[in-house]
């Protein structure tokens, strides 16, 4: 089914089952335990040995030397897999470094070498024992010092960041020169961490030349194709399993070490092998956010309008790597005649960056909206009235092409009215609670729509029972719950009427899980596989109508109604249909909005930050479920508090790797750290993106939070940090007196 | 693709084999003999030998909480024990609270308020949860309790103070608490 002009009415606006507050089908599972991970396979594979990987202890140059002798007595050892006995491993096309080095190393804890043994001790300590001679190169480490030399860069389309190495609309330095307001301030962004919960974990198993690898990702197609094209395997020869995946946040998007290695072990031990990076590995082993500095100027009347935009983004990568993308929605939030957007990536030796929840967004709005917040006040006006007078309902660079939908004012307006933000002192540093000095923030959210074509696989079993099929992933994002609900809309059944089986390769492609687009383009998948089966059924029970009603179990038409498993009486109804979109998003603009409201309190003694309350009003299209989405949305918001005020990866400059890389170290939000969180959807339906009308909110809820917790810090005390995370450090000297 | 045999030419003699030693288990009311590297944590004891892997590992250093399961009726960091250091130890996984057709109410609560997402970090957050209300029945303090000698109770800043163990990077605190006070409020 190809959707390119927009929805009318459908099954799904009946919203008997989508738009409910379902329970997760799958919640009894995780909360008992009993929803298997990749590396607790016991039930297809109970004989597993062990895998432990070794990582690379230069950030650059070649190993000269590897001694295996030692760990090769060791007991239990099974096998060692390097670079020398690998065999030839091709780059997938998704990798930027190689996920096994030799003999050049490409970052710090890059594999050098995996061990197989018959246990994970005997596999750890073989490992320890494991000598490697390296030839250190220099390296450039130091972004800020390598931005100097940075080249410009865009982005890909592929994943929604497509802005060009540079853009410009009007005449940016003129209106910005005559601008009687100005601002012109840079903000940095730190490298960050996904730090899922769930490790990179693969079992690989071999079955003559085929290979099954069991593990954690978000992109199966991806993956399976990026596993064949590394092997040098057809990839009918390849399949990935990840029916539960313990989040990823961009981390689990591409091919990773665990996977290759756990294969390139089963096949050198012929047996299975499983393997769960060690979490201290994976900071510098994997993809990281990459950090940014981002030089905003923003020229206004006095009025308020904005006359000229600009913003700037530099970051680094390894070679061949991409930018981040931080200038995104600077192309498409406010309204502005001269605009100047550009990119500048710098070649950094540090581990790969790649996207992280929000590519682009979250650190391009983390500064922007900062920004806002300066200029607001150079202006005196209120932020929140400030961000109105500056909306566009076009994209501002091509004025013909309308937003799908766009209620950003609304967002704020209702976000204003329902958090109290009258109540906010304009003169920072006048609110008092005790020894705490108070605040309040906001911040515009944005993050881009994206529709990626997706096939599902739908049966009607003789008992009526709807199974679903598609390589979809749940990474905690609800998908077995929104398309539970999609196929028991579509097919008139309850919602306990329906299987929904994920993750397989051996089904249908999806989407897959990234960039916020799998739930629209997933349901949109299943919707396509549903209205086929309905046609099915509808022939097989004689319906001559164009469309009977598929409700409470039955088919029905006029006066005739039969139950619906009478279709499958002589076996089972199977339908297959991909979703694809072409020429809407050409012609309207699709994003997500929203805004984030924030209240902290600052010791006014230590500086220390505390979140106290947090509001995000959310405007994203159909809501398919609103108990899951809103837990995205919280749990967006909560990394949004991690970005704002700890999350750093502490570069050694010296000799190029992270040096906060276990959980310790790397502080991300815990339970004290947060509120209680409010979310608030609007009521919407865009029928410009998909029969379901639904967008993703996924990202949306991290996208502005940090900024916003920014300027409710700057609101308390009067001092203004441009550089995240904020840590006490950064103010303390200034602080009010008290 | 190829796999020859090991990198390195150079031969070690093969080193002794790991000694085993016996410990006897109690988990979720079944006792368990076993024999285990002395090497071997409760959690890999859980998870690899006993198949019992609803306990998670996170980090395997005591940095995240995804194993915590309840010994002698305190939580612990699975991870950060060896196996051995529990000879006659009475353990209580995620699996001995509840299955899937009979929740344990905090179970049952973490459902109603989606006090997760991937479910990764959630058996550690239930048999903490489960843990933290016992331990202010008892009237152990924690480190926001405003007077020492008071009845406890399972405040908000209680349960996000105790709960602070256990990480949750999909970020479904708000939730969780709201699961645990239910649960408490229909205890108490
Ligand atoms: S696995 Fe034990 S604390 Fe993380
Ligand atoms: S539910 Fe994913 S880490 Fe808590």
């Amino acid at each position: 089914m190809k959707f390119d002009t927009p929805a009318g009415i459908n099954p799904i606006d009946r919203m008997a089952v989508v738009g409910k507050p379902h329970d997760r089908v799958d919640g009894a599972r995780k909360v008992t335990g009993t929803a298997p991970y990749a590396y607790e396979r016991h039930d297809v594979v109970p004989d597993a040995l062990y895998g432990f990987i070794l990582g690379a202890a230069i950030a650059k140059g070649r190993i000269t030397g590897i001694d295996t002798a030692h760990a090769q007595a060791m007991p239990g050892v099974r096998a060692i897999v390097t670079y020398q006995n690998a065999g030839k491993l091709t780059l997938g096309s998704k990798n930027t470094a190689k996920l096994l080095a030799g003999p050049e190393v490409e970052h710090y804890h890059q594999a050098v070498a995996l061990v197989v043994a018959d246990s994970f001790e005997k596999a750890r300590a073989a490992a320890a024992a494991i000598h490697v001679d390296y030839g250190r190169a220099a390296g450039h480490f130091d972004l800020a010092a390598a931005a100097k030399s940075a080249k410009s860069d865009g982005g890909e389309d592929e994943d929604g960041s497509k802005s060009p190495p540079i853009d410009r609309i009007g005449d940016f330095a003129g209106a910005f020169a005559a601008a009687p307001v100005t601002l012109d301030a840079t903000y940095t962004t730190p490298d960050e961490a996904h730090a899922m919960m769930e490790p990179f974990a693969t079992t690989a198993a071999w079955t003559g030349d085929a290979l099954t690898v069991w593990t954690a990702n978000q992109m199966i197609a991806w993956t399976r194709e990026d596993l064949a094209t590394t092997l040098g395997l057809p990839k009918d020869k390849v399949r990935v399993d990840s029916p539960f995946v313990g989040g990823g946040f961009g981390g689990k998007l591409f091919l990773r070490a665990d996977a290759v290695l756990a294969a390139l072990g089963a096949k050198a031990t012929g047996r299975p092998v499983k393997i769960a990076m060690q979490r201290p590995l994976m900071f510098n082993n994997s993809t990281h956010r990459p950090a940014t500095i981002q030089r905003i100027r923003l020229g206004a009347d006095r009025s308020g309008k904005l006359t000229a935009i600009a913003h700037e983004c530099t970051s680094g990568n390894l070679p061949g790597g991409s930018p981040e993308t931080a200038t995104d929605q600077t192309k498409l939030l406010y309204a502005a005649p001269n605009r100047l957007t550009a990119q500048h990536l710098a070649v950094l030796d540090l581990p790969e960056g790649n996207a992280m929840r929000a590519p682009g967004e979250a650190s391009g709005l983390m500064a922007l909206e900062i920004a806002m917040d300066e200029m607001a006040e150079k202006l005196g006006m209120d932020p929140v009235e400030f961000r109105i007078i500056n909306d566009t309902q076009v994209d501002p660079e091509k004025p013909e092409r309308p937003f799908s939908q766009r209620q950003l004012i609304k967002c704020l307006r209702d976000g204003a009215a329902t958090f109290g933000w009258s109540a906010r002192d304009a003169r920072p540093g006048r609110r008092r609670d005790g020894d705490h000095l108070i605040g309040l923030g906001v911040a515009s959210a944005f993050r881009n729509n994206i529709n990626f074509k997706s096939a599902a696989r739908v049966r009607l079993g003789r008992d009526g029972v709807v199974t679903v099929e598609t390589d979809m992933t749940d990474i905690g994002t609800g998908s077995y719950t929104i398309i539970a609900q999609t196929a028991a809309e579509m097919m008139g059944v309850g919602i306990d009427r329906v299987v929904v089986r994920l993750g397989d390769s051996d089904f249908p492609v999806s989407a897959g899980s990234g960039g916020q687009w799998g739930a629209n383009s997933s349901t949109s998948g299943v919707y396509a596989a549903c209205v086929k089966l309905r046609e099915a059924v509808a022939a097989r029970l004689g319906f001559n109508a164009p469309d009977p009603d598929f409700i409470d179990g039955h088919v029905r038409s006029g006066n005739r109604s039969v139950a619906l498993a009478d279709a499958a009486k002589d076996g089972d109804l199977v339908a297959e249909d991909t979703m694809s979109w072409s020429g809407l998003s050409r012609k309207y603009q699709q994003s997500t909005f929203g805004a984030h409201f924030v209240e902290v309190a600052v010791d006014a003694y230590t500086g220390e930050i505390r979140v106290r309350r947090m509001l995000a009003v959310c405007a994203a299209g159909r809501i398919l479920n609103p108990k899951t989405a809103r837990s995205q949305v919280i749990g967006a918001m909560t990394m949004g508090v991690g970005g704002a005020l700890m999350e750093e990866l502490v570069v050694d400059k010296r000799f190029g790797f992270f040096v906060n890389h276990d959980l310790a170290g790397y502080e991300v939000p815990v339970h004290a750290d947060i509120p209680h969180q409010e979310v608030v959807f609007l009521d919407e339906a865009d029928d410009k993106v998909s029969p379901m009308k639904a967008k993703g909110v996924g990202e949306l809820g991290l996208c502005g939070v940090g900024a916003a917790i920014a300027n409710a810090v700057y609101n308390a005390t009067g001092v203004r940090i441009r550089d995240y995370p904020l840590t006490l450090d950064k103010h303390l000297d200034w602080l009010p007196t008290v | 693709m190829a796999i020859t045999g090991a990198s390195d030419a150079r031969t070690v003699p093969p080193a002794p084999p790991v000694a085993t030693m016996p410990v006897s288990l109690e988990i979720n009311g079944r006792r368990h003999d076993l024999r285990l590297d002395p090497r071997t944590t409760l959690l890999d004891t859980l998870r690899d030998h006993l198949h019992l892997t609803g306990t998670k590992k996170g980090c395997d250093h005591g940095q995240c909480g995804a194993c915590t399961v309840i010994v002698n009726g305190q939580r612990i960091n699975s991870c950060l024990s060896l196996a051995l250091q529990h000879d006659s130890d009475k353990v209580t996984t995620i699996e001995g609270l509840g299955q899937p057709d009979h929740l344990h109410p905090m179970q049952a609560a973490f459902v109603k308020h989606d006090g997760f997402q991937c479910g990764y970090c959630t058996p550690g957050q239930i048999c903490s949860a489960v843990a933290v209300l016992a331990e202010i029945k008892a009237g152990i303090p924690s480190h926001v309790s405003p007077d020492l000698a008071a009845l406890m109770h399972p405040t908000n800043a209680e349960l996000r103070e105790r709960m602070s163990g256990n990480i949750c990077r999909c970020g479904a605190y708000s939730n969780i608490v709201e699961a645990i006070a239910d649960v408490a409020g229909a205890v108490a």
